[in-house]
């Protein structure tokens, strides 16, 4: 069954228009590689030059950012959800 | 009672209320703290006027000076009443698709409406309101998401009002906008006891995510980046709008009335009692439920409601 995971308005070019994808992995990295090994226009959108998740975009498993989880460590399991956003402005302002 | 010169003087000092009746772990009490209470009706009282005040003594402010600000409610209703004691004029950039009483509100206190794209969300507030800004040089601008006055605020207030009323807290559990609450307070706590665990909460970014033309056309406040606060949250999750709206009518059995924000962040709580094996939740309950009314959140069937909640800005 895989793991799903849903883009984003911006990045569903990149993937084909689709909105959302099945791919692999054990990890949020090893998902995230799937992904771009798939789509590799999403690549560059998703992961810095450093590695490390792109500084306006978040990964959510599930409901929980990953960055406050266990990062591109963070494990996930079959029947996962996870969720690339472009972060942006909310709240109670 | 003591008697106050001014509605100014009873911003903060808000009560806190045991409500762990709703809490779903025996051993982990909820505490929230109830900043509806303030004057002008919201937790944002307090950086309106620390914002103001700041601006004074740099000398930016004069009798008649005018002020520019992007806000979906709580902050432009917070400076609004701080303009209208002090005597300066506000102009508030409102994303359209806000309550109709945050709107009135804003009204009541004076403030000049200038209104951006709903679509846009509070990204295209702060970005009209940036842009108005640069336009008009002698307009005052505190823009809240850089203003340093926004998490002192909190940090010399909000912060340490919990830990004088709640000193065994082991988890604050706040809603992420500016970031202003959960940087000073959270900064506050973990100074006076590391073990303190910070909770983020937000609302889905749904439609307005679909605004944007790429992604660095996406926004981290500055305080959040000035104040690191990518280290200082222990945790940040995704509450939409039907629990939200759950916990919001849940709330009332404890005898609380509140906004929709505050629902989402009782959610959060709850998810975190359920985490954790036992300890004490402070959650900010942010405004009444007053200016929400007219969503029908109370009264109406809940999943219309929550479509209905999509469509607006509650957080």
């Amino acid at each position: 069954m895989g793991i799903e995971v849903r883009l984003p308005t911006v990045l569903r070019s990149a993937a084909g228009g689709q909105a959302t994808v099945s791919v692999e992995g054990e990890t949020i990295g090893e998902v995230l590689k799937d992904l771009t090994n798939n789509f590799p226009g999403l690549g560059a959108q998703v992961i810095a030059e450093d590695g490390t998740l792109h500084r306006f975009v978040n990964v959510y498993l599930n409901d929980d950012d990953v960055r406050y989880l266990e990062r591109l460590e963070t494990k996930v399991v079959d029947g996962d959800v996870i969720s690339i956003l472009p972060a942006v402005a909310g709240g109670t302002l | 009672m003591t008697v106050y010169s001014s509605v100014l003087d009873i911003i903060g000092r808000t009560p806190m209320i045991d409500i762990s009746q709703l809490s779903p772990n025996p051993r982990v009490r909820i505490i929230a703290k109830l900043e509806g209470q303030n004057p002008g009706g919201s937790v944002k009282d307090r950086i309106a006027l620390a914002m103001i005040e700041q601006a004074e003594k740099e000398g930016l402010l004069q009798p008649g000076s005018t002020l520019i600000e992007p806000s979906s409610g709580n902050t432009g209703i917070g400076l609004a009443m701080v303009c209208k004691v002090k005597g300066y004029n506000l102009k508030i950039v409102l994303p359209s698709n806000v309550s109709v009483e945050r709107t009135q509100l804003l009204s009541v206190w004076g403030a000049e409406i200038i209104q951006s794209p709903g679509s846009e969300g509070s990204n295209g507030a702060v970005r009209m309101a940036r842009k108005l800004a640069a336009e008009h040089p002698e307009w005052v601008f505190l823009y809240q998401y850089a203003n340093p006055s926004n998490p002192r605020a909190h940090y010399e207030s909000t912060g340490p009002e919990i830990w004088h009323d709640v000193p065994e807290v082991t988890h604050f559990i706040a809603g992420l906008g500016t970031s202003g609450t959960l940087i000073g307070v959270g900064k506050y706590l973990k100074e006076k006891n590391p073990k303190v665990q910070v909770w983020a909460i937000e609302p889905p970014s749904g439609e307005m995510v679909d605004g944007l033309r790429n992604l660095d056309d996406g926004y981290i406040p500055p305080i959040f980046i000035d104040n690191d606060g990518e280290h200082l949250l222990d945790r940040k999750t995704v509450v939409g709008p039907k629990e939200s709206i759950e916990w919001t009518r849940k709330l009332v059995d404890a005898g609380l009335f509140v906004g929709i924000s505050s629902g989402a962040i009782m959610a959060g709580a709850v998810k975190c009692a359920n985490l954790i094996e036992e300890g004490t939740i402070v959650t900010i309950v942010c405004d009444g439920g007053w200016k929400y009314l007219s969503t029908g959140a109370w009264t109406d069937d809940i999943d219309q409601v929550t479509e209905r909640a999509k469509k607006i800005i509650y957080f």
